[in-house]
């Protein structure tokens, strides 16, 4: 292997904190909101980084939407990756778990002599985290899901990843070509380099992709390509509480408190 | 469209749990499954299956025919001794490829996680992620799962009409336990596991499994959140005088203050205690569905405007570094005024 080739899956969410329910129709209004990188996805992204840092090699961002998700993907660039992917159609649309992870592997197969493919644990808006082990079965890769720290042998072309588990932890290892999920808040995401961030914008090297350029079948992808249908959508009904301030003087309030709780048990 | 490797001619009409062991024990998900989908099963008059990997677990087949399955597919084989999403998912693959199940349910914990993900693309089937309820239409036949949309207060449905099996992921403490019936009878069938070493890719290295925290079954819970700044020693004193356990919101476990085993919330446990107490916590959606089961919720948080206290039935407004120490003082047993004797 001349270099370690490294693919770090992003997309592109809603901020939560800016969704807002309607306090009358209890729908999200997500228009208000502004979009960021899915936090989980910039930890696997930093563990790339640092991987190279390490090892050497290259690190490629991968990422399917619509083409308001590139300057997102420049951000990513000037943090120190080295290329990004956009795979952009109208036709990709609508896409569940199966039409992602096929998507997302076309790509990958595009991209060619790919060693490693890191993803962040969950997205924020699906949180689903059923996206890296779909990707691998696609690619006929490994794979190791939660990792909070890893460790290549270039030469042997293994990876040892270290996840928790209940009350502990392990570590396993597989060979290269391998998926791993990177566990959320594991490493602390780099700040961008605005020298590069002024390149980023100016080179192309940014590559968009549609469903034509992957060689994609139509029966695939987006919403042709799910199985899952969404047959309704219905308000969270919340178990309905008393919301009853206690009021007082400190030492009332505690006092209440302890026995409202000796009472409950 | 794709067609899954079954499809819905050929299936056989049964639920099945995927159940996960784990030093000997089923784990709690799978007790919570099997008492979901026997209820499921009855309704629309199919079988209750499961589907057991291990080495040495039959004495766990009769568990889980105590807690409702009527059919146990045991594979057992050396090289399942230890969970591998290489030898779990393909020995799995092979049982529902002979059996064809309807529908499939796993626990959405880490391993299970990964066979589930794996087993959708290589049946090229759906699958649908932490659902927090499941239906089963007995006329059509069609399992309806319910998931929490983005930021949580919207609900969705999802079916997958053409593909088998219909397979859902749920998170621990959805759905309660029910009690195990010893004298129910049921079916074991042996599934001759052919495994070889070069199929498994993946090496443990190293494993440490340490004490096992449940969540999903304390009665009391203490539950602290970003505004407690990592004091979970106060929650911790406050929740061995009530017998309870300590909870966290996701920010104190992100920031490594607490066991991430103590998450309360959607990416975390839902608990069903009967009090929750839950301090500086402000009441994001994503964590409130894991107490949405509480009998009681008593809310204790600085900001009388922060959102927690909508879903509390008792509001503090007050500082949690006061209103704590104080709370624990009242409870404390006072100290026995020992008579010395005068003897």
């Amino acid at each position: 292997m001349a270099e370690l080739h490294m693919v770090v899956c992003v997309k592109v969410v809603p901020k939560p904190e800016e969704i807002r329910v309607d306090p009358e129709t209890r729908l999200l209004e997500r228009a208000g909101a502004r979009s960021e990188i899915n936090p989980p996805d910039m930890n696997a992204l930093e563990m790339a980084l640092d991987l190279k840092d390490r090892y050497g090699g290259r690190v490629s961002l991968l990422s399917m939407g619509p083409p308001f998700f590139e300057p997102y993907l420049r951000v990513a660039l000037a943090m120190g990756a080295d290329h990004a992917y956009l795979l952009s159609d109208r036709d990709f649309a609508g896409a569940d778990t199966l039409a992602t992870t096929y998507t997302l592997a076309k790509g990958i197969q595009k991209i060619g002599q790919v060693d490693l493919i890191l993803c962040g644990e969950e997205s924020s808006d699906g949180a689903t985290g059923q996206v890296p082990p779909g990707l691998a079965e696609w690619l006929d890769a490994n794979q190791i899901t939660l990792v909070n720290r890893l460790d290549v042998d270039v030469k042997r072309q293994l990876i040892r990843g270290r996840r928790e588990i209940k009350g502990g932890y392990e570590v396993l290892e597989v060979r290269l070509p391998a998926v791993i999920s990177v566990q959320t808040a594991s490493n602390e995401p780099r700040f961008m380099d605005y020298r590069i961030k002024s390149q980023a914008s100016m080179e192309d090297r940014v590559t968009v992709w549609a469903k034509d350029d992957l060689g994609a079948e139509d029966s695939h992808i987006g919403l042709v390509g799910s199985p899952t249908r969404v047959s309704g959508l219905a308000q969270a009904s919340t178990h309905e509480r008393r919301r009853q301030f206690l009021e007082g003087a400190p030492e009332d309030i505690v006092g209440q408190l302890a026995s409202i709780l000796h009472e409950l048990s | 469209m794709v067609a899954s490797l079954y499809g819905v001619d050929e299936e056989q009409k049964a639920v099945w749990v995927f159940l996960e062991q784990e030093g000997g024990k089923l784990t709690g998900v799978c007790l919570e499954l099997l008492a979901k989908g026997r209820r499921l099963a009855d309704q629309a008059g199919w079988q209750l299956g499961g589907l057991l990997l291990g080495r040495g677990v039959a004495e766990l087949a009769q568990v889980a025919i105590a807690h409702g399955a009527d059919e146990v597919i045991l594979a057992e084989h050396p090289l399942l001794e230890l969970f591998t999403v290489d030898g779990y998912s393909r020995v799995t693959f092979e049982v529902l490829m002979q059996y064809k199940p309807s529908v499939l349910l796993l626990g959405a914990t880490p391993n299970s996680r990964d066979v589930a993900g794996r087993l959708a693309v290589r049946l090229r089937t759906g699958l649908n992620a932490d659902c927090t309820d499941l239906r089963l239409d007995a006329d059509t036949g069609l399992l309806i799962s319910e998931v929490t949309g983005f930021g949580g207060g919207i609900l969705a449905l999802l079916e997958s009409p053409d593909h088998r099996p219909q397979m859902s992921t749920v998170r621990p403490g959805v759905f309660p336990r029910g009690e195990p019936d010893r004298r129910r009878q049921g079916k074991v069938v042996r599934f001759p596991v052919e495994l070889t070493d070069d199929v498994i890719h993946t090496r443990i290295a190293e494993r440490i499994i340490g004490e096992e925290r449940d969540l999903t079954q304390a009665e009391v819970l203490v539950i602290g959140g970003r505004g407690i700044e990592g004091h979970f020693d106060l929650m911790q004193d406050l929740a061995d005088l009530i017998g309870g356990e300590v909870g966290s919101t996701r920010p104190p476990v992100d920031e490594g203050q607490v066991e991430r085993e103590r998450m309360v919330g959607q990416t975390g446990v839902v608990c069903r205690p009967k009090v929750a107490i839950v301090c500086g916590v402000s009441g994001a959606f994503h964590f409130v569905v894991g107490i949405q089961e509480a009998d009681t919720v008593i809310a204790i948080n600085s900001d009388p405007e922060a959102p927690i206290f909508e879903f509390a039935d008792y509001c503090i407004v007050g500082d949690v570094f006061e209103v704590v120490p104080a709370l624990v003082a009242a409870l404390r047993p006072a100290p026995e005024v020992s008579e010395v004797s005068h003897g």
